[in-house]
């Protein structure tokens, strides 16, 4: 421990026999990075200001920079150099912090800001049918019937489908198969929405000769959202005491109504959570939207024939108008789109939160 | 599970799997059984023929394209299916991509280290958790939402930046910023960057959370400052989870569709300035052209799509790779 130095010389004329050593190394007092940030915002903005820069992202920049470096500084000078990087670690991984926070806080604030200009009960009840789109009003009810329709045959296709593949995984699966189909499950979640959408294409609309159609759109979305599915039940299903499993075959109960009855229980709360979640992801995609369903300004109740909506696609289609009261109901309906996202993360949070101690132990 | 096998009463038969012998002597209780067995085998079977279907069905569509193009796939600069004859060529598309997600990378992956040592070593409790949900949910945003707020708040508040950036930077060429809007390669990543950040934390953090306790009292002991402490027993520790996480964050930024096409103001040359507009990815030209698209069109997307699922199979598989071996270590 080379930094810890003598805290102050004996004094000369005190006449002590014993000169008085600390151990205790020279530190900022407790305050200082608090101070300091405001004082670093203070000069960034000041800086901002008198040099007349227009983007206050530059004012961020300054003050963050200012902060660190002068936190070093600082410390090098009292604390010495071991604890002046520790003070630049922990400086940098708070900036890092703060990094992270500001565009989200933005987002939501833009989003909330700008969205509730527009949003009200008209705008959630009517469709936009017959509404020129550089003028105001006209809804989103027909985006959100094809968000609902598209995602619910996605979830009836893909929650049994993911559920059955991992329960094949953890109950039954030993051997080559069992490690293919982890592998290519690890896989599919990687698939890019794009490229799921282009494969329905390729198959359904080109080669079967389809129309397009929110069914079409379901079948990528329901790709999307198996791997998902998989990944979360298979965690699920191995949180499972061995030991209930083991009790119910004593008992002669064969293998499938102990999975039915005894496996699925435990862990129907982690199960839900992981499908909510799923259905949260896939409820934004737009990219397989934009391929498949091609878009509608009418209500189209029948997501087997016929072009329509969704929320995503209507915010996009609303961005790509370019006007004012376009931006305006692309913004309501991307503050509608994340409400649902986030009560279904919540709920599924939830969910878990409240399933979580039968489960796990 | 394994209590099963025990049961079996016969020697086990060579091979893997429930021997169909044992099945059939118990034929009338086992009934149930078998359809279960099969239908769960059967959706797993079922993944897979999806995703050889993907790959088949994407080949065969790209190879039709790929037979009626006038110009070289991967050099042409060029898109137009529809000229006669028809020129198409992935090369701007790949640079775009490749640049936009290297980019998104090198902004994300040392933030989301930084915010994942923040959750686990620096803050305090009450802020940990929260914090951790946040980061969570911020995944959960829409890639269109992320668009529209790119669009029309990032955009506009990035042209001071960028000027900035061109009087003291200008020299190198690539940090060269002409007038007009900032919908360039770089914005790509900038926004990239934030919506790959939570994917990158959130994994990172899971690997800096198993870190052994035990060294990091050691280290503790000996006398060392937190920052030590980090970089002497959780770095070293988190390497291998921190690699895959970024390639997982890369995976998703190369295939990020509706952002890049909402932000970028797309163009067919590669300039040597990645601040100024132009440029286009594989994905944002896919949702960008189609609606313009005929039949061949099409067909040329899928040629481009299918180059773009093969650079992630490969970025994913990678990923995977590295985790399952970290796993042979830590077991």
């Amino acid at each position: 421990m080379s930094g810890v130095t003598m805290d102050r010389t004996p004094v000369a004329g005190s006449g002590a026999p014993q000169p008085s050593y600390s151990l205790r190394q020279p530190r900022l007092p407790r305050w200082t990075p608090a101070a300091l940030a405001a004082a670093a915002v203070a000069a960034g903005t000041g800086i901002g200001l008198g040099a007349g820069l227009s983007s206050h992202m530059q004012w961020g920049l300054i003050a963050a920079l200012l902060y660190v470096a002068a936190m070093y500084v600082l410390a090098t000078r009292v604390e010495g150099r071991r604890q002046a990087k520790d003070r630049l670690a922990t400086s940098l991984v708070w900036v890092c912090f703060v990094l992270a926070v500001v565009p989200l806080v933005s987002l939501v604030w833009e989003t909330i800001s700008r969205g509730v200009k527009v949003l009200d009960v008209d705008f959630l009840t009517h469709s936009m049918g017959g509404v020129l789109t550089i003028r105001p009003g006209g809804g989103v009810y027909h985006a959100i019937i094809g968000t609902l329709e598209q995602v619910g045959i996605a979830t009836a296709i893909a929650a049994p489908l993911g559920l059955l593949t991992a329960i094949y995984l953890v109950e039954y699966g030993r051997g080559r198969l069992a490690k293919a189909v982890t592998f290519f499950v690890d896989v599919m979640t990687g698939i890019p929405s794009i490229v799921a959408g282009l494969f329905i294409l390729s198959f359904w609309i080109i080669m079967l000769d389809n129309g397009y159609s929110g069914f079409a759109g379901s079948m990528a979305l329901a790709i999307l959202m198996v791997p998902v599915v998989v990944r979360s039940t298979e965690e699920m299903l191995k949180l499972v005491p061995n030991e209930l499993r083991e009790a119910s075959l004593a008992l002669g109960v064969p293998k499938w109504r102990t999975i039915l009855k005894v496996v699925l229980p435990t862990a129907i709360g982690g199960i839900a959570t992981g499908v909510m979640l799923a259905v949260a992801r896939i409820a934004g995609e737009t990219a397989p939207i934009v391929l498949l369903v091609f878009g509608s300004q009418v209500i189209n109740n029948n997501p087997f024939d016929g072009a329509q909506s969704s929320l995503p696609y209507y915010i996009y289609e609303q961005w790509a108008a370019g006007n004012e009261a376009s931006y305006d109901r692309a913004w309501a309906a991307a503050l509608v789109l994340i409400a649902f996202v986030m009560i279904l993360n919540l709920v599924a949070r939830g969910i878990a939160r409240w399933k979580a101690p039968q489960s796990s132990r | 599970m394994d209590i099963t096998s025990a049961t079996a009463s016969p020697p086990p038969a060579p091979g893997a799997g429930p021997s169909p012998a044992r099945q059939q002597g118990r034929a009338a209780t086992r009934a149930g059984d078998r359809v279960f067995l099969a239908l769960s085998r059967g959706s797993g079977i079922l993944l897979l023929v999806i995703m050889a279907a993907i790959a088949v069905f994407l080949t065969v569509r790209a190879a039709n394209a790929l037979s009626q193009d006038h110009g070289n796939f991967f050099t042409a600069f060029e898109w137009n299916a529809n000229a006669n004859p028809p020129v198409f060529g992935i090369a701007v598309l790949a640079f775009g991509t490749i640049v936009s997600s290297l980019i998104a990378m090198a902004i994300a992956v040392p933030v989301a280290i930084g915010i994942a040592l923040f959750i686990t070593h620096y803050a305090p409790r009450k802020l940990a958790t929260p914090l951790s949900y946040v980061i969570d949910l911020l995944a959960a945003v829409p890639s269109i939402v992320y668009g529209l707020w790119g669009a029309l708040f990032l955009v506009p508040h990035l042209g001071g930046l960028y000027s900035w950036f061109n009087d003291y930077l200008g020299w190198t060429g690539i940090l060269a910023y002409h007038d007009g809007a900032a919908r360039s390669l770089f914005t790509i990543g900038i926004l990239l960057a934030i919506m790959i950040l939570p994917i990158v934390t959130s994994v990172s953090r899971e690997v800096f959370r198993q870190a052994p306790r035990m060294h990091e009292e050691a280290a503790l002991a000996l006398g060392a400052t937190r920052w030590e402490v980090i970089r002497l027993s959780v770095l070293p520790f988190g390497r291998s989870g921190v690699i895959s996480a970024s390639m997982l964050g890369l995976g998703r930024a190369l295939g990020e569709t509706m952002a890049v096409a909402t932000v970028l103001s797309p163009s067919f040359t590669i300039s040597t300035s990645l601040l100024d507009p132009g440029g286009g990815t594989f994905a944002q030209n896919i949702a960008s052209s189609f609606k313009e698209s005929g039949e061949l069109g099409k067909d040329a997307l899928i040629a481009s799509g299918l180059v773009l699922f093969v650079l992630t199979l490969l970025v994913n598989g990678a990923a995977r790779m590295i985790i399952a071996r970290r796993k042979e270590y830590s077991a």
